[in-house]
């Protein structure tokens, strides 16, 4: 059993307890040491400025040109916090219950309560960086409803809140590279992690511009570097984002936790065609005016429009009537899966249901739907050539998020000493399903206010001797990173990496996505298998790599997540219960929802890499505090 | 349908460049722009020869790494869009597209259409910013803003730092970009205590840049695919001004 080093005490108390157990290091002595942080997205780019606030000598690393294009920037509906602004009974107490309750009781208590608790200071940081937070007339801060929630507890800024937010976290981070005590490295991706000793103690980095492969040293190691959806190939993640840096960081040995806890988003625009390079979310924050339906008969082929009311089947509203449009996202994503199972789908393709906002429309009048998600109705009809004013949106699940990620204890500390882990890359807050707008809430508490604090206790505890970089484990490692890059070469084959990319995709989404069984499970690892033969026979990379090459970046990031989606088969196959985002068919109540075996699964599932058997270590989760319960939005 | 395309093709930031000729064939009206291109390249490498290089990630118009002068428009033909965001189905079949990079002193050729603008960075770096270490906050409430002022302030911010602004003028001015931040922080009170530090810093980084002068076109508007107004830039004048007042 995996120790979570969680401080003893009640959960009110734990994190006040950790912060003065914690030793600390003297300010005039936080400059002998340096911090590597990989990623510039919310989670980084937050620790990056906080630790150097604090006086630490802190190397920030992003393969963007810019720290401002970190993913980050895309999240569009809110961040929660327990500020109570509205009066109707939020709390600390009652965010840590919801996203427990969201994530299907498969999260670590400690953590939730924490992020909870340290929810309502950055909304204070946010504003005091002169984020543009919605307001009201009087001034003061307003909020709207995300999924699974009953309370109005989401801050936002139009639809652009990840934008805004990374972008204060941003000019937080220049600030300090003004000062000199950030050195920003942009283009460079990281290629592998450099233990010495058993410890964290740098990088090996490839220049994107010129291809130069440079070993980075320090005393600890921050990844930060966002999550995996991209294993599906479509997903609404940037084209960039990727496993590599975690698992680089996972074949030295750190441990991957609930590698198959996807998160399919319930609204998304819908494919078009075979060209299609990624999907493109449409804000949950529109499930708080906007209907979802579908036809009652199946295969009605009559537009929107000429669909009389009493004939329309607002399924959400039908089968949740508490909830209704705002139930969590894998509820709602598996809702509009069986109404397309039924063939009662909508579109061309018959892979979509109907988000309506004709009686938001009549009801506040356009204007004031146009200042609330202006820009995302300017998106969709960017996309769709169609005016969601005028016709009712098409939407579809799509993958999103990963709430696996790799493990780490309390102090956001992986079983690799020195190696901590923040934001997406972790797996520790959301358990199998995360809450809207709780996304950009984790990766800034882990950022400004957890990180900060259990970074500095480790420095404190070290006495780590220097490490040059003509050291064995430099060296060797450094030789590793080159040796792959050759590899790529030497294969000399005809197809893109992204050609392979999107077959690695194709089964990821058959067996591993909404809907997941045994069979399908072993028969995607078999295919995954002969896919991984296919991509180191039939690639192809430029040969000259000193320059920029997105061939070859993408060669590495694909070879990655061919492995990675073969772990999460395997982490799918052997949890044999359905829970959050994790549905196994098997596994199911008579009216189709989750059906966990808390019994048997109640547990972080951390796997450790062993070549080709990784071998499974498990986290018991225990719920003192809040009550386990069968999840019920009805 | 079918297009004929001229891309320019760069190896390196001090090789001479050239443009390309490419044929398109099964160009989907569906398809965004950047997917036209990725359906090229995937030709490309079939055929052994190296892709085309342009930046890109979100594929939703908000990270702002794509960059693409197409005939001559910053992010092509349609008003308020990224290069990302503009679909096939804006052109017709048998038309021409000319797909330049970026063109300024201030953001040289990486390779083919990628650019490098890190300027952009280092004049965020010279005054873009609050300054408050975490921890400093007060209670967020206890900073009133109104309702206006506050949507104003985000209108500004909502700038993507792409670069189109400085593309598309003449004088490859990057006063858009600057004044959108500029105006953000000044029209908030948490931003008032170093305003006149502020938008000195941010306008002589620009300069020492090698960004041109503003001389009040316009055509930065035009191209700003967030439709970032032009009286951010008056409001920076009157910053400016203001600074020299306080001084």
């Amino acid at each position: 059993m995996l120790d979570s080093k969680i401080p003893s005490g009640s959960i009110e108390k734990k994190w006040t307890e950790r912060k003065f157990e914690n030793k600390l290091v003297n300010p005039a002595n936080r400059r002998k040491h340096t911090i590597i942080v990989v990623g510039t997205g919310l989670a980084g780019a937050s620790a990056a400025a906080s630790l150097a606030e604090q006086g630490y000598k802190v190397k920030v690393f992003t393969y963007h040109e810019s720290p401002r294009r970190a993913h980050s920037i895309a999240a569009q509906g809110g961040i929660n916090a327990a500020k109570n602004y509205q009066n109707d009974g939020d709390s600390v107490q009652r965010l840590f219950y919801d996203t427990i309750k969201g994530g299907d009781y498969r999260a670590r208590e400690a953590n939730v309560y924490r992020l909870a608790e340290v929810s309502v200071n950055i909304i204070d940081q946010c504003v005091a960086q002169g984020v543009p937070f919605a307001r009201e007339y009087g001034g003061t801060l307003t909020n709207r409803s995300f999924g699974g929630t009953q309370v109005s507890r989401t801050f936002y800024a139009k639809g652009q809140t990840g934008q805004q937010l990374l972008l204060g976290a941003y000019s937080g981070l220049m600030r300090q590279v003004a000062e000199k005590t950030v050195e920003l490295f942009s283009r460079h991706e990281m290629l592998d992690l450099i233990i010495r000793d058993g410890k964290a103690r740098g990088i090996v980095t490839r220049n994107l511009v010129n291809g130069d492969i440079t070993s980075h040293t320090g005393d600890a190691v921050l990844l930060a570097t966002g999550g995996y959806g991209n294993v599906f190939f479509l997903s609404t993640n940037a084209k960039a984002s990727n496993t590599t840096a975690a698992w680089r960081a996972y074949k030295r040995g750190a441990y991957m936790a609930n590698p198959c806890f996807t998160q399919i988003h319930p609204t998304c625009i819908p494919v078009s065609g075979e060209h299609q390079s990624k999907l493109t979310l449409m804000s949950e924050s529109l499930r708080n005016d906007g209907r979802v339906w579908v036809p009652q008969k199946t295969g009605d082929n009559r537009n929107a429009l000429e669909i009389p009311e009493e004939e329309r089947d607002y399924f959400l509203e039908r089968m949740y009537p508490a909830f209704g449009n705002l139930v969590p996202r894998d509820v709602a994503s598996r809702a509009a899966k069986r109404m397309c199972d039924e063939g009662r789908g909508v579109g061309s393709s018959k892979l979509a249901v109907y988000l309506d906002f004709a009686e938001s429309i009549n009801r506040m009048g356009e204007a004031k739907v146009r200042e609330k998600y202006g820009n995302l109705f300017q998106m969709y009809e960017k996309i769709t050539d169609e005016n969601p004013y005028k016709v009712p949106m098409r939407i579809f699940p799509a993958v999103h998020y990963v709430m696996g990620g790799l493990w780490v204890d309390y102090d956001l500390m992986s079983n690799i000493p020195g190696l901590f882990v923040l934001g997406e890359a972790n797996f520790s807050d959301h358990g199998a399903n995360r809450l809207g707008a709780s996304a950009l809430m984790q990766g800034l508490a882990d950022g400004y206010f957890i990180a900060p604090y259990s970074v500095g206790n480790y420095i404190g505890l070290q006495k780590l001797a220097a490490i040059k970089s003509d050291d064995d484990s430099v060296k060797a490692t450094t030789q590793a990173v080159k040796d792959r890059l050759e590899g790529f070469k030497k294969i000399k084959g005809n197809q893109s990496a992204e050609t392979l990319h999107r077959k690695l995709g194709k089964i990821m989404w058959d067996h591993c996505g909404m809907a997941r069984n045994e069979k399908g499970l072993k028969e995607a690892i078999s295919q995954i298998k002969t896919l991984k033969e296919e991509f180191w026979n039939t690639l192809w990379v430029p040969q000259n790599d000193h320059c920029l090459s997105s061939e070859i970046e993408k060669a590495g990031r694909v070879a990655d997540f061919i492995e990675l989606g073969e772990l999460m088969c395997l982490d799918a196959l052997e949890r044999k219960e359905s829970c959050g985002g994790h549905f196994r068919e098997e596994m199911q109540t008579p009216e189709g929802e989750t059906l966990r075996d808390d019994a048997n699964f109640s547990h972080v599932a951390a796997w450790e890499f062993m070549g080709d058997k990784p071998k499974l270590h498990k986290e018991a989760l225990t719920f003192e505090f809040a009550h386990i319960a069968q999840r019920n939005y009805k | 349908m079918k297009l004929k395309l001229k891309i320019w093709r760069q190896e390196g930031p001090s090789s001479p460049g050239k443009f390309v000729d490419y044929d398109m064939d099964h160009v989907s009206p569906d398809m965004s722009f950047l997917e036209m291109l990725d359906v090229l390249n995937v030709g490309l490498v079939k055929k052994g020869e190296t892709p085309v290089e342009f930046d890109h990630d979100c594929r939703e118009g908000i990270c702002g790494s794509c960059a693409l002068m197409i005939n001559g428009n910053a992010h092509g033909p349609e008003t308020g869009t990224a290069t990302c965001q503009l679909h096939m189905r804006r052109f017709k079949d048998g038309d021409s597209v000319i797909i330049e990079p970026w063109r300024a002193k201030a953001f040289p050729v990486i390779k083919d259409l990628a650019t490098d603008r890190t300027a952009f960075d280092r004049i965020m770096a010279a005054g873009g910013f609050i300054s408050t270490n975490t921890g400093n906050a007060p209670e967020a409430n206890s900073i009133l803003i109104g309702h206006d002022t506050a949507e104003s302030a985000m209108d500004s911010a909502a700038c993507i730092g792409c670069g189109a602004c400085v593309a598309a003028c003449k004088n490859s001015s990057a006063m858009l970009f600057v004044s959108a931040k500029v105006s953000h922080l000044a029209q908030l009170p948490q931003g008032h205590p170093e305003r006149a530090k502020r938008v000195r810093g941010m306008v002589t980084q620009m300069d020492n840049e090698g960004f041109g002068n503003c001389s009040n076109t316009g055509a930065c508007e035009a191209a700003c695919p967030k439709e970032i107004k032009l009286e951010n830039i008056t409001r920076l004048n009157r910053e400016m001004v203001r600074a020299v007042f306080k001084d």
